[in-house]
């Protein structure tokens, strides 16, 4: 049994400051030539909390779910 | 219970800049207060002027905003009247050494039972990026083009100097550090300070070549030090570092404790 864990993004509130991108040791987050935020890494997410705990506007979720 | 059910959702997103993180420190607040189980009703948070001090309007809190640096002032008053409640306080640097400077090393001395929360930036963020007495030597500001001669204010050793019984520093880097002493800033019984040192890429960082808040973050990665390292470094290498850890943690009679007694006594002659 694995656990996987699942990144979501609150879209409304996010201003793309890039503060769980640089500190993500897994590289779950880029941006796109926008500077938006987006989410190419999932499946090496380790559900370490780091963006969540640091997200200045609390839009990051990590939710964990057993396989 | 999530922390998100102690914020007002309608309010949101935060009025804040991109990568500003004052947000980083309500959002660990908010974690704690989850854990800790405050009860929204019984908790009053007072603030005043300044982005840090305007975050709380957006919580589900008794939420009392005031003059500019007098929160601390008004938090003394809620104390008094009502013990019964737990009283937090919402402060920027500026809020809290500068402007109500005073309020602050009396509120310390008193040893009254409430919690302030200073988020240090180095800045007068709202007001248009003037310097703050924690502005550190050689950065620059809108009144210091030339980057800022004057030393800056240490708000731990003041706070340890005026008498607050709990005194610790943290930064918005060591996230969980951050979580861990403010439980115990918010669970400790007199005044506790906690100094948190946080960014402000739009006014501080652009001005001192780092608008992005990511390197912002990066630098306070870099020039903070652990207590433990600390110790074992030189006057020298510690020179343009700032320390984080618990400084102070003693027990001392608390005030209102104090004024209920006597009050007590009074009443039965």
């Amino acid at each position: 049994m694995s656990t996987a864990y699942k990144v979501q993004i609150n879209r409304k509130w996010c201003k793309n400051c890039g503060i769980c991108l640089a500190f993500c040791p897994k590289n779950v987050f880029s941006f796109d030539e926008k500077k938006k935020l987006q989410i190419v890494n999932e499946i090496q997410c380790s559900g370490c909390l780091m963006c969540e705990k640091r997200c200045p506007d609390m839009c990051m979720k990590i939710i964990r779910e057993e396989e | 219970m999530s922390y998100l059910d102690y914020i007002k959702e309608k309010q949101f997103p935060l009025f804040t800049c991109a990568g500003c993180t004052h947000g980083t420190v309500t959002n660990t607040f908010l974690r704690v207060a989850d854990e800790l189980k405050l009860d929204k009703e019984n908790t009053v948070i007072v603030c005043a002027i300044g982005c840090a001090g305007r975050i709380p309007t957006f919580l589900d809190f008794n939420v009392l905003r005031v003059t500019h640096g007098r929160a601390l002032a008004f938090a003394t008053g809620v104390k008094l009247s009502r013990p019964d409640v737990k009283v937090i306080v919402f402060m920027g640097d500026g809020d809290a050494v500068a402007i109500g400077g005073n309020h602050f090393i009396h509120a310390a001395r008193r040893n009254i039972d409430i919690t302030a929360i200073i988020s240090h930036n180095e800045i007068y963020g709202m007001t248009g990026g003037q310097y703050a007495p924690t502005t550190l030597q050689g950065f620059k500001a809108t009144t210091a083009p030339y980057g800022m001669i004057e030393p800056a204010f240490d708000v731990c050793e003041l706070a340890k100097g005026a008498g607050s019984t709990y005194v610790a520093r943290s930064d918005v880097y060591h996230i969980n550090h951050l979580h861990k002493v403010m439980k115990n800033a918010l669970t400790h019984k007199g005044f506790s300070t906690l100094e948190v040192i946080t960014s402000c890429p739009t006014q501080f960082g652009r001005r001192n070549k780092m608008a992005d808040p990511i390197k912002l973050v990066e630098r306070i990665r870099d020039i903070t030090v652990t207590q433990t390292a600390a110790e074992k470094m030189s006057v020298e290498e510690l020179k343009d570092k700032i320390v984080i850890g618990e400084f102070v943690k003693t027990e001392r009679p608390e005030l209102t404790e104090i004024y209920e007694e006597k009050l007590g006594k009074l009443r039965k002659n």
